[in-house]
């Protein structure tokens, strides 16, 4: 959909290489581009204003340096900008020194927050914490039925509320003092969506407040927010002082402007990005990789995170070696698809990678499971020499190894040709597509398999 | 005003009052802030067509769009075709007009009985839809079946079911967990034998950008044609109005994959403006039939075009 802001910038300053430095008019192109690209990502219209600012100030007069192209050197600037505004630290939750330490989730409706109180409960019992949850949500059908399924398939505490208890600050009272009396140190009170503007309800939110004092106000965002961002997360923030945001739905294809803008008018830190509907898919915030994401740029440190957690360091390493001096086999090729299943499944895998480069292209890919036991198959019926090499199989061969993996010669020939590709593209990984130089710039180059 | 699949109810509350209503807003036209910025200067300047550009961006209608529109603008004001701000706010509205009306289509025709899909990206306000559309057809005396399939999020079946008690419709559910595409099966089946004239549908909230939760959707529509040919006639996307560009791609998506016939708009007692179904009637040439105003059974209204224009101008 987006074109990559990195290609862009490659194209403003083709003809910028030696020039030597960056100056208001070389720059005027390619800051429009960075608005552009800013602003498709949801970045609020007034913020986009003033980083564009940042980015002038900053880049004017900078020396091009020779490792760099003036397109790298520019999307660094604007990638740490963008960080700044971020913040450079990934946020943790505080507690109080005297338990049962209350977390107010809020947001307005949809955005997330049942589904974020749970993440967050298991989140907290996984580190050694003892959370008890609540829903103070009486407006919304099924609300509380909802997050007590979650509660119970979580094998987590929720407090369930008498027949008589029926305004919110009822069941968050009895809810306190039943953590309390069982030896709870932490109770998530998982509130009902409201409008910033519900006057009403924007009360009923500060009474809470009031009575609970609670020590984090999360305010939960919907990651495909678009410029009212800003107008949400800062009444809400008016109103109730939040103390964090989580921004869910990053497990989409939205690009995340509305972190920036929200982070921009509330000056508070992003804690939890929610990646899925599952309860385990949370993840600690971590502002380069949504600043990568903002500038189309893939989530592809959050896939090596995970990727790293699952498959062998030292494998990895081998690999990597292998695919520079084009040692790549056909077994290495099959290993590589049996982790990579590991991740989960390949589409969601693929949507993490960045599409910048030969990557473009995979965008709409569509992964058959079925094909992938098939492939799997195909390799496991060739010789040890073949896997080594796959040059030496010819028709003869490939009839054979059809006919021992139960598939046909064209699914064979499909195969062969998917991985000569696979061999070219891994290759342009480990070459690094934004070049090497990129040192500490944190953007996705090299990774590991 | 904006033809809707199902006609519309008479002596509809518009939805200006309905805002007005429901939330206090501060509505100051364009006009009137054009002229406070002119101050006396009544010429088309640069700081004018900023202010405009401003205006557009912050409804979410999308820097392309908005830029395609002031390119137009800038053509006339370059020829002097237009030469004050009353002028120009004139063009805007009728040319995102233009826009928004030739998406509209007549009515598709259907058999009996219509299944009407609701789909969209979670938490976009699908489930509270349906009991808004249940109450409006049950309005115009006709029999509605409701069909829970989303098994799949936390209590979505008991929440529908609450609508269903509300709008004493009925509704056909099986287990949390089970096949929506079986559910939907049982479900037109029961239309048929039951004689309903409307069965609406509820799905799972899903990611545009997982194609295995596309593929489902898939699956039901092949479902729901063999039980009743033609089916689903309608399927709805619902759209949160405060979703920003993503929502392009959710409208692409789910028209590739579940053929979506009109938009439902929703949250538009907020004070998102919803900018972004300008994008998409213009590139996708895709209806918007109702907008939501708010958590009550009656806060479905019919699109209205200009109505919705004059609320991108409003502050
Ligand atoms: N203010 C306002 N809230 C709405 C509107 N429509 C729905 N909501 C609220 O938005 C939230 C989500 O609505 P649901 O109907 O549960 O949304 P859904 O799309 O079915 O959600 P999932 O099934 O979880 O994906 C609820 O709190 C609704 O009450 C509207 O027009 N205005
Ligand atoms: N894909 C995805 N869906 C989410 C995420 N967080 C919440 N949801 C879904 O969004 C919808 C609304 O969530 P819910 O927790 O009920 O929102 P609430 O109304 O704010 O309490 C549900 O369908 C959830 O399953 C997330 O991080 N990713
Ligand atoms: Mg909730
Ligand atoms: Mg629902």
């Amino acid at each position: 959909m987006f074109d990559n802001l990195s290609e862009k910038l490659q194209r403003v300053f083709k003809n910028l290489r030696g020039e030597g430095r960056l100056t208001a008019e070389n720059m005027e192109a390619a800051l429009r581009e960075i608005r552009v690209a800013l602003l498709e990502a949801d970045v609020n219209f007034r913020v986009v204003k003033q980083l564009i600012e940042n980015i002038k100030q900053k880049a004017m007069g900078e020396e091009v340096l020779t490792a760099l192209s003036p397109s790298q050197q520019v999307v660094k600037i604007v990638n740490e900008e963008l960080i700044k505004i971020l913040g450079s630290h990934e946020s943790r939750l505080r507690f109080a020194n005297d338990p049962p330490t209350v977390m107010l989730i809020v947001g307005l409706q949809g955005s997330g927050k049942t589904t974020t109180t749970a993440k967050l409960a298991r989140w907290l019992s996984r580190n050694g914490h003892r959370p008890e949850m609540v829903s103070v949500d009486v407006y919304r059908p099924a609300a509380r039925e909802q997050l007590r399924v979650l509660a119970r398939d979580l094998n987590l505490p929720v407090y369930p509320g008498a027949a008589e208890e029926t305004t919110p600050a009822d069941l968050a009272r009895s809810a306190r003092k039943d953590a309390a009396t069982s030896g709870r140190d932490v109770l998530l009170v998982d509130t009902a969506g409201r409008l910033h503007i519900d006057d009403q309800l924007m009360t009923e939110l500060q009474e809470l407040k009031e009575q609970l004092s609670p020590v984090e106000i999360l305010f939960v965002a919907d990651a495909m927010t678009g410029q009212d961002a800003v107008k949400s997360a800062e009444e809400f923030h008016r109103r109730l002082g939040i103390t964090g945001v989580v921004l869910t739905k990053m497990d989409g294809d939205a690009r995340g402007g509305a972190a920036l803008s929200i982070r921009h008018v509330t000056g508070q830190p992003l804690k939890f990005v929610g990646v899925g509907e599952k309860p385990d898919a949370l993840e600690p915030f971590h502002p380069d990789r949504v600043a990568s994401r903002i500038l189309g740029m893939g989530d592809v440190l959050s896939f090596i995170e995970k990727a790293e957690e699952l498959i062998d360091k030292k494998k990895a390493v081998e690999m990597q070696r292998k695919l520079i001096e084009n040692e790549f086999t056909l077994e290495d090729f099959r290993d590589q698809i049996r982790q990579l299943k590991k991740l989960g499944p390949l589409e969601s895998v693929l949507s993490m990678m960045p599409k910048v480069g030969m990557l473009k292209d995979l965008k709409n890919v569509k992964v058959d499971e079925k094909e992938i036991v098939h492939v799997v198959a195909i390799i496991d019926s060739m010789t040890p020499q073949e896997r080594a090499n796959h040059m030496i199989i010819n028709g003869a061969r490939r009839r054979r190894i059809a006919k021992g993996s139960g598939t046909s010669v064209q699914e064979v020939n499909q195969l062969l040709k998917q991985y000569a590709q696979a061999r070219k593209m891994m290759k342009s990984f480990s070459g690094g597509f934004l070049g090497k130089k990129l040192g500490k710039m944190k953007l996705p180059m090299s990774f590991e398999m | 005003m904006i033809q809707t699949l199902f006609g519309t109810v008479e002596q509809e509350p518009t939805l200006l009052d309905r805002l007005k209503s429901g939330v206090q807003k501060t509505r100051a036209g364009l006009v009137g802030r054009l002229e406070d910025m002119l101050q006396g200067r009544k010429e088309i300047d640069a700081d004018l067509l900023d202010e405009l550009e401003y205006t557009l961006i912050s409804a979410d209608i999308g820097v392309r769009t908005t830029q395609e529109i002031l390119e137009r603008i800038r053509e006339r004001v370059d020829r002097s075709l237009v030469g004050n701000a009353a002028e120009l706010e004139n063009l805007i509205r009728e040319h995102l007009l233009e826009i928004l009306q030739a998406s509209e289509h007549a009515p598709a025709r259907v058999t009996q009985p219509p299944a009407v899909m609701v789909v969209g990206v979670n938490g976009s306000g699908k489930t509270t839809t349906i009991g808004k559309l249940a109450h409006r057809y049950l309005h115009e005396q006709r029999k509605v079946l409701l069909c829970a399939a989303d098994t799949f999020r936390a209590a979505a079946i008991e929440q529908l079911e609450v609508w269903a008690q509300r709008t004493g419709t009925e509704m056909i559910r099986q287990k949390p967990g089970a096949d929506p595409a079986a559910v939907l099966f049982d479900a037109l089946q029961a239309a048929r034998a039951r004689q309903a004239d409307y069965v609406i549908v509820d799905t799972a909230g899903r990611l545009q950008s997982k194609a295995n939760l596309m593929a489902e959707l898939e699956k039901m529509r092949r479902t729901a044609a063999r039980v009743i040919p033609d089916a689903p006639h309608e399927v709805l996307l619902v759209l949160d109005a405060t979703t920003g560009q993503n929502g392009l791609e959710q409208a692409r998506k789910f028209t590739e994959t579940s053929g979506v016939t009109g938009i439902v708009l929703t949250k538009l007692d907020g004070t998102a403006k919803g900018g972004i179904v300008v994008a998409i009637a213009r590139e996708l040439n895709i209806p918007i039939r109702y907008v939501g105003v708010g958590e009550k059974i009656d806060d479905l209204l019919p699109f209205d075009p200009e109505k919705f224009i004059e609320s991108l101008f409003s502050k």
